[in-house]
């Protein structure tokens, strides 16, 4: 009886605490909606920025990560020792950390996957981040021992990417759709075509995340994306597709807006083996036809910050190479003039779904044509454009952002497909590599960005941003996006 | 001649007007971007305003109506060139396999959704204006074949046909000499709905994307290049709207007041 009475009041006060509890706290969940949905949720074999923008950070985590400003901080490694040669990094694993199926993490999860990365079958979609490691060594079950074949100082923050995140080899088979890691949230339910779901890890290692629960839904249509954030079905947008409809977020007192800078490079990539485009004075007289800034306002109403090469601006080495490539049609005519191409020349421009593509080059096509050059617009779906220009390089000119953080060693690949040769530029991205200084590899990169410049390897638009939308109260959401994620551990509700 | 008549005639020649003199004047330059004059309401220097690319509407529209008519013509001409000839076929070996091969094959067409055919045929060989016309051309063929096999069958029973036989007249013959002639009145009403059912057509592929590729201006691609800035830009998605509308509304109240006056047995009620 006794017993039985201790139960009742015992259940009665837990249920008035969580009463309590539940008046104290704010909403604890959130519905979060992006622009596409991942093919799958292993971030550590497909290129896809969806599979990270869902799991970076909230279920899966490196050795490092990155924090919203772009920095390199401690993941799961808690800290760290460099050889005096640069090429042994021997990393002390944080303690009392699970995967969300009970597993522990230790030095074999990390050298399970890291070899996973590495394999001569390893289906990562960037391998270069890992092609410098020779060997991993468990030393203990909290220590692992990198060692490089030669010093590499960007290797700590390779290992801050979505592609070098730490999975177990219990739950490996299932990753695709069950992914198991260890992050402060786990994965809940997928529904195919409209939402991921993913709660709170309540065995999470480090601070307690303010969410509960989070939902990430899949709206690609602009117009349904501004009917939802209107209709206030969704609590924020993570990259709002229509620019145009900022403005009336930003009248509205029950929105905020949040603009910041991505890591996308938007270019108008040039395929550099095809005739009349290996000619450099073809590709100069293009620079100089293009005009940015009416780019940058027609096609992203203003939204955009225009680059003369490959880098991002927020980027401390970054370079201001604009003038290098000034709109200047006499000087594009006298180009093309000089290159045997008086009258221009007819191309392809290849155009993926993305309003920045599809508006831009639009402006791009009108632009080409007063030098001359009939550039024929033709709009592909994204599989379409992977098939017939990322793979099969078949195009003349087309326009895309390249999202991926300092990319610029994508020169260095000559096989890449606008097939850019350079060994002066391969000798210096070796060099790059090898160089650990700051100082020293700001320089070698500020090279790099001239070099690709006064090659005029590309049409340098301008840096897309980040335009975030999200109810007023939503706080903690990344302003910038220095990769793919969104960042569930930092956002909770201020109402 | 009725109101339907006169009214359709006018509105179908405002439409057909305005493609014309697109060939010779416009405004302004209907590919010129002018990005710092963009989104402008109607004024009077731009009559319909500019899109989001500084763009004058009024010269998009012009061109477009050029492109709508282009469209929709040629695909109502391949359907009547394909259509007629088989349906008249059709008509004079009634029973036979040949018949049955022509009729069969046209439902066979005309079960699948139209657009659809277009979207698969598009999707297959690429986007564009002329892909575009022979996609809605298809369609056209089995309309037209039925109403001509329709007719014609009734034809046959005639005693003119009988006459014509008698004299000597092979079939291939008397469906040109005979037939013909006395279905074309049908023709024309059904080649007009079927024009502003192109016109329609067009508008809905270049909406998907699927029509006339940029530069070249087409009303469905301005409806769609809109649908994000209808909040606050409502003329970019009315005007183009309106357009379509009308063409539409013109070509069918001008096929309607044809067939009445075409009609032999409402001529005679007339008289």
């Amino acid at each position: 009886m006794t017993k039985q009475m201790f139960r009742t009041v015992s259940s009665v006060l837990a249920m008035s605490v969580s009463v309590l509890a539940g008046q104290a706290l704010a909403k604890s969940d959130i519905t979060i909606a992006m622009q596409l949905e991942p093919p799958h949720l292993d971030p550590t074999s497909a290129a896809a920025q969806a599979i990270d923008s869902v799991v970076y950070t909230n279920v899966f985590e490196g050795l490092t990560r990155f924090m919203g400003d772009g920095s390199v901080v401690p993941g799961l490694a808690e800290m760290w020792e460099i050889s005096d040669d640069g090429t042994v990094y021997t990393f002390t694993l944080r303690d009392g950390v699970t995967f969300h199926d009970g597993t522990t993490m230790d030095a074999e999860d990390v050298k399970f996957s890291l070899d996973r990365a590495t394999a001569e079958d390893s289906a990562n979609a960037q391998k270069a981040l890992f092609a410098g490691i020779e060997t991993v060594e468990v030393v203990d079950p909290l220590t692992v021992k990198v060692t490089l074949s030669e010093p590499n100082g960007s290797f700590l923050f390779n290992m801050a990417w979505g592609d070098a995140v730490i999975v177990a080899p219990e739950s490996i088979d299932g990753i695709k759709t069950n992914p198991v890691g260890t992050g402060a949230f786990a994965f809940g339910e997928w529904v195919q075509g409209d939402s991921i779901t993913l709660n709170r890890n309540p065995n999470y290692w480090g601070n307690e995340p303010a969410l509960e629960t989070a939902t990430f839904k899949f709206i690609s249509d602009p117009t349904a994306a501004f009917a939802a954030m209107m209709a206030e079905d969704v609590d924020a947008f993570d990259n709002f597709p229509a620019p145009e409809n900022l403005p009336q977020f930003e009248a509205d007192p029950r929105f905020k807006v949040l603009v910041g800078s991505t890591e996308g490079e938007t270019i108008l990539s040039t395929n550099n083996k095809q005739p009349p485009f290996d000619d450099i004075r073809v590709r100069q007289a293009l620079a100089h036809a293009i005009d940015r800034q009416a780019i940058i306002d027609g096609a992203m109403f203003g939204y955009g910050t225009p680059i003369g090469s490959h880098f991002a601006p927020h980027n401390p080495a970054y370079v201001d190479l604009t003038g290098n490539s000034a709109y200047d049609l006499e000087k594009a005519k006298a180009l093309l003039a000089e290159a045997g191409f008086a009258d221009g020349f007819e191309t392809t421009l290849h155009l993926p779904p993305p309003s920045y593509a599809r508006r831009g080059g639009e402006i791009i096509a009108a632009q080409l044509a007063e030098i001359g050059i009939t550039a024929e617009i033709i709009n592909v779906e994204w599989a379409q454009w992977l098939e017939s220009v990322f793979n099969g390089k078949d195009f003349g000119l087309t326009i895309v952002s390249h999202t991926e953080p300092m990319d610029i060693g994508i020169y260095a690949r000559p096989e890449y497909y606008f097939q850019y040769e350079s060994t002066d530029f391969q000798t210096l991205m070796a060099t790059l590599n090898s160089t650990t200084a700051p100082e020293e590899r700001a320089k070698i990169l500020g090279e790099a960005q001239r070099l690709i410049a006064n090659d005029y390897v590309n049409g340098y638009l301008f840096q897309l941003a980040k335009l975030g939308v999200a109810k007023a109260g939503v706080q903690g959401l990344w302003e910038n996006a220095p990769t793919a994620a969104i960042d569930l551990t930092a956002i909770s509700w201020n109402e | 001649m009725s109101r339907n008549l006169v009214l359709g005639a006018c509105l179908s020649s405002l439409v057909l007007l305005a493609a014309l003199v697109s060939f010779v004047w416009t405004p302004y330059n209907y590919a010129a971007l002018n990005i710092p004059d963009k989104l402008q309401s109607p004024n009077t220097q731009h009559w319909f305003g500019t899109d989001h690319f500084g763009r004058d509407i009024f010269s998009m529209i012009m061109v477009g109506a050029r492109t709508s008519i282009a469209v929709a013509l040629v695909a109502v001409g391949i359907g009547m060139a394909l259509g007629v000839p088989l349906g008249l076929a059709a008509a004079a070996r009634k029973g036979s396999w040949l018949d049955e091969v022509i009729m069969r094959g046209n439902d066979l067409v005309f079960a699948f959704p139209s657009l659809v055919i277009a979207i698969l045929i598009t999707a297959v060989f690429g986007a564009g204006a002329v892909n575009a016309i022979i996609a809605i051309g298809i369609f056209n063929i089995p309309v037209f074949a039925r109403i001509t096999r329709g007719a014609a069958l009734s034809l046959w029973e005639r005693e003119f046909i009988l006459a014509a036989r008698v004299a000597g007249k092979g079939a291939a013959r008397i469906s040109i000499e005979h037939i013909l002639p006395n279905v074309a009145n049908l023709l024309i009403v059904q080649g007009t709905i079927q024009f502003s059912l192109g016109i329609l057509a067009e508008a809905g592929l270049s909406y998907v994307g699927l029509g006339a590729q940029p530069p070249t201006p087409s009303w469905g691609r301005m409806l769609a290049d809109a649908q994000t800035m209808v909040s606050f830009a409502p003329h970019l998605a009315l005007i183009p709207g309106f357009a379509i509308i009308v063409t539409v509304l013109g070509l069918n109240l001008l096929g309607d007041g044809l067939r009445d006056w075409l009609d032999p047995r409402i001529r005679v009620a007339r008289v």
